[in-house]
């Protein structure tokens, strides 16, 4: 017994040392041991910690990747091959990122599934989803200047594409889109800037950004399943009757869900990196070819909800193209969960109290957004460009029509303290 | 427990489900091949195979098409060739054993002669798949309106001469009596005389003519095996390193994953 | 830890039936313990493709490669020119006549290693005076092993009492007589390393590969 309790008062020592000079102790209860967390949590709250560690595993491989890529018009393509044949391991690592990039969304895509469905963007939780939507609209443009970068033909193909959106603007498109990619078509110039996007500007503003979405969220606490504010019901010692500490409970409980992803997110990496052409396209193991459009043009799978809808314009308005309706079509359907703290007027939180009507819009939200994204894959025939223009219209009315089904709905009553998982 | 107030978020969790096996595969829409096309089943674990393949390519293919962005050295350490050997029989004289395996030829004659660069084939088998290299060096055909007298059935009006031609032997379309399938996808027999298949004229049909070639069919068809196999090996030359690997990882998570569920367990005994 | 006090004055423990939930403390600092080892095992896998990406790739190795160089315009007293490289750095071949071979074996000058007594500068088989496989060609890395600047070839009279040739460092001033050896009194430490090689034949040498000699 008395060494190891002369060991204790060492460490207490030093950490009284450290504590004097650095908040160590005070930011580990605060974040940790006790921030408060409701004991509720069910399986959809285990992907933002899933989301923090691919943003890590694609920091890591990301910055091992730099050390062999030549960001030239003539050596990119060439030097991806390289990583993936002549470096020691190079090809798990370039397989972590590449793979690791449509696991990101996967895991991002339920995140903010989780907010819809129990309404944690409401207030006091408005600029936590305001920050998380601004990482989102980050990680989309993260994830576009990326997938030029191994300078494949669909990078090639797919990055002019986009690109020339900007053309559709009136008066100063055309201008704007030689600016955009420093030359006349995508060149050597846009691989350059887009590199330097990809690997410092944007990693930068993504970690910031997901600091003070922390930050945000330990001040205003977790949300749960119920929807209901667990910092109502406190015991003697202003402690949440509900809450549990996060460490260890959710430590633990957190470390197994990593592993159990793991499996899953490795099994990828190791046995269908390509994810049968979904997560790596086929056209992209041919190098860019500034002649030759491969002959079907789809973006990586977790854009092309966005990319049907794009297309979905197809009329002229006010005098300008149907093209840069596209593009706002576009934009908007990203940005438009922005403004979801004020569209629902619910005087519940949690899709469990909520009445049928945000069931049903919530249901066919989700089933819009695949059919937009199947549509997104394919290429457009008549049927599927009307198809994707009714889905846009769907897509969109589960926000529009929100402040509106929200109200007349009848919704259950919900529970003083959080029921079970 | 579960309450009645679960209700709502089982059933939205059971619609996530259902729609993510909703997903459907992915089909590359590449241009319709009016072909039956037969299967093509890689086997990385077949070294004669690959090593038949690589003599094949180097005899057959590497006079115009590199494999760039590959390694004799690496190649041959696959395949099990040992180095004295394979620097004697597969690479080119002025190469050393770690180069890349390129070509002589250069890409302006190259174009000159047929009008386009020939390909680097090293991710063919990525970009096109194994089955579409398998069924494409099979389906050269005599078509004297083609300026190279060949046509394919895989790639219509191809600009490449075929170049096995002299193992294959002369290959023209014709009509022949097939097998009748049956609406449940047997072929169909006579009713009457027991064993006997039922028939019909089929044309566009490829046959060899007879005492062209130099290998029999089987042996053609082993050949193309074998370079189509050597050309899926060197698309992805870690592949089977890459299944190993991740056996021994997925195998410790599992490990870790008992422990952590265990960990996980005890101190959730706590929470009520 | 304070972590463990917090969890018991907290609603975890207090909602439920303090006596009948006695908290294994042995069984939790186990099962921590053993999820850290398995853990750290992870950690360490982890580590070995991130390590492993560092390490020479397949082009370096190629570059790495054994060279062969042909000599055969090389005349007693002079060395190789241009200078060949063998993996990246250059290699010194230089053709001593009768005399400068002699001179080699009399140690006459002041040596660090006359010897060659560091196993670590030369192959087994130039551990003998004129630190080669053949007497007359000296065969030599030449990169000083002070501080990895190239020597330069001096013809003749390369130390003050010699009037044989050798190498002079030119950044910090280093001499090596013929066989590469460092005089007393210079700042590098060793003699000039011996790659390995052999004689494809009378003419041409193998740098890189040991084995039969011609």
């Amino acid at each position: 017994m008395k060494p190891s309790n002369t060991q204790e008062s060492k460490f207490t020592k030093s950490m009284a040392w450290l504590d004097a000079r650095f908040p160590a102790t005070e930011t580990f209860e605060y974040h940790m041991s006790r921030y408060y967390a409701p004991k509720n949590f069910n399986f959809f709250y285990y992907f933002g910690i899933l989301a923090t560690v691919m943003l890590v595993n694609q920091l890591v491989t990301g910055i091992w990747l730099t050390m062999n890529y030549v960001p030239t018009g003539a050596g990119a393509f060439a030097s991806v091959e390289f990583i993936m044949r002549d470096v020691e391991y190079g090809w798990l690592l370039r397989y972590l990122h590449s793979t690791g990039a449509s696991f990101f969304f996967i895991v991002v895509y339920l995140h903010m599934y989780r907010a819809l469905m129990y309404g944690s963007y409401r207030g006091p939780r408005e600029l936590l989803w305001l920050i998380g939507m601004a990482i989102f609209v980050a990680l989309m443009a993260e994830g576009f200047f990326g997938y030029l970068l191994p300078w494949g033909n669909m990078s090639y193909w797919g990055a002019q594409v986009i690109v020339s959106l900007v053309g559709a603007i009136p008066y100063i498109g055309p201008d704007l889109m030689e600016w955009v990619r420093g030359d006349f078509l995508m060149s050597e110039a846009t691989l350059n800037r887009f590199f330097a996007l990809h690997v410092i500007a944007l990693p930068l503003v993504l970690v910031m950004l997901v600091f003070v979405h922390f930050v945000a969220l330990h001040h205003v606490g977790s949300n749960n399943p119920d929807g209901i504010d667990i910092k109502k019901t406190k015991d003697s010692n202003g402690v949440p009757l509900d809450g549990i500490p996060f460490h260890p409970y959710y430590t633990v409980h957190d470390i197994h869900a990593l592993v159990v992803f793991f499996i899953i997110f490795l099994g990828f990496v190791f046995f269908a990196p390509e994810g049968w052409g979904y997560f790596l396209e086929k056209p992209n193991f041919e190098m860019a070819d500034p002649l030759k459009t491969p002959e079907h043009i789809a973006p990586v799978w977790y854009y092309t909800p966005f990319y049907s809808m794009l297309r979905a314009a197809t009329y002229p308005l006010f005098g300008v193209p149907a093209k840069f309706w596209g593009f706002v079509v576009m934009v908007g359907a990203i940005i438009i969960p922005a403004v979801l703290p004020w569209l629902d007027r619910s005087p519940v939180r949690s899709m469990r109290y909520k009445g049928m009507w945000s069931k049903v819009m919530l249901g066919q939200f989700v089933v819009s957004f695949f059919i937009l994204g199947y549509l997104g894959t394919k290429g457009p025939t008549d049927v599927r460009t009307a198809a994707a223009q009714f889905f846009t219209m769907t897509y969109f009315a589960y926000f529009v029509l929100m402040p509106w089904y929200t109200r007349i709905e009848k919704c259950k009553p919900e529970p003083d303290r959080v029921t079970a998982r | 427990m579960q309450t009645r107030t679960g209700q709502g978020d089982r059933a939205m969790r059971k619609l996530l489900m259902i729609m993510m096996l909703c997903v459907p595969s992915l089909v590359w829409s590449a241009t319709e091949i009016n072909w039956d096309m037969e299967a093509f089943d890689p086997n990385l674990k077949d070294k004669p195979s690959l090593q038949n393949g690589m003599r094949l390519y180097v005899n057959f293919c590497l006079g115009c098409h590199s494999l760039k962005f590959q390694r004799y050295e690496r190649t041959v350490d696959f395949l099990g060739i040992p180095h004295e050997v394979a620097l004697e029989n597969l690479v080119f004289s002025d190469q050393k054993i770690g180069d890349l395996i390129t070509t002589a030829m250069s890409p302006e004659g190259a174009k000159a002669w047929f009008g386009a660069t020939p390909p680097d084939l090293t991710q063919v088998a990525k970009t096109r798949g194994g089955e579409w290299i398998y069924n494409y060096l099979k389906t050269f055909y005599s078509d004297p309106a083609r300026p190279l007298g060949v046509n394919n059935k895989v790639f219509p009006n191809v600009g490449m001469p075929n170049v096995l031609a002299g193992l294959q032997g002369v290959q023209v379309e014709a009509c022949v009596q097939r097998p009748k399938i049956a609406e449940n996808g047997g072929e169909m027999r006579d009713p009457l005389i027991p064993g006997l298949a039922i028939t019909e004229e089929k044309c566009g049909e490829l046959v060899v003519e007879d005492g062209t070639g130099l290998y029999s069919a089987q042996e053609f068809d082993d050949a193309i095996y074998d370079l189509t196999n050597f050309l899926y090996y060197v698309a992805e030359p870690t592949r089977l390193e890459r299944h190993r690997t991740g056996v021994f990882v997925i195998l410790f998570l599992i490990i870790l994953g008992c422990f952590t569920y265990l960990l996980n367990r005890e101190y959730w005994k706590d929470v009520h | 830890m304070s972590s463990d006090d917090a969890s018991h004055e907290n609603s975890v423990t207090a909602a439920g039936d303090d006596d009948q939930n006695k908290i294994n403390t042995s069984r939790r600092y186990f099962l921590i313990g053993a999820t850290a080892a398995v853990g750290s095992v992870g950690a360490v896998g982890v580590a070995v493709p991130f390590l492993s990406y560092w390490s020479p790739s397949a082009k370096a190795r190629a570059m790495g490669a054994p060279v062969k160089i042909d000599f055969s315009k090389l005349s007693p007293g002079e060395m190789l020119s241009p200078i060949q490289a063998w993996r990246g750095k250059p290699i010194f071949i230089v053709y001593r006549d009768e005399a400068a071979v002699a001179s080699l074996a009399d140690q006459s000058l002041d040596l660090a290693d006359p010897n060659s007594d560091n196993p670590e500068q030369q192959p087994e088989f130039a551990k003998n005076p004129t630190r080669s496989m053949r007497p007359e060609i000296g065969i030599y890395v030449g990169i000083c092993t002070h501080l990895g600047c190239s020597p330069k070839y001096v013809e003749a009279d390369n130390f003050a009492d010699s009037r044989f040739g050798g190498f002079f460092c030119p950044c910090h001033g280093s001499k090596f007589d013929l066989a590469g050896r460092v005089g007393t009194g210079y700042p590098a430490p060793d003699n000039l390393p011996v790659p390995p090689y052999r004689f494809e034949s009378d003419t041409v040498v193998v740098i890189g590969e040991e084995g039969g000699t011609a």
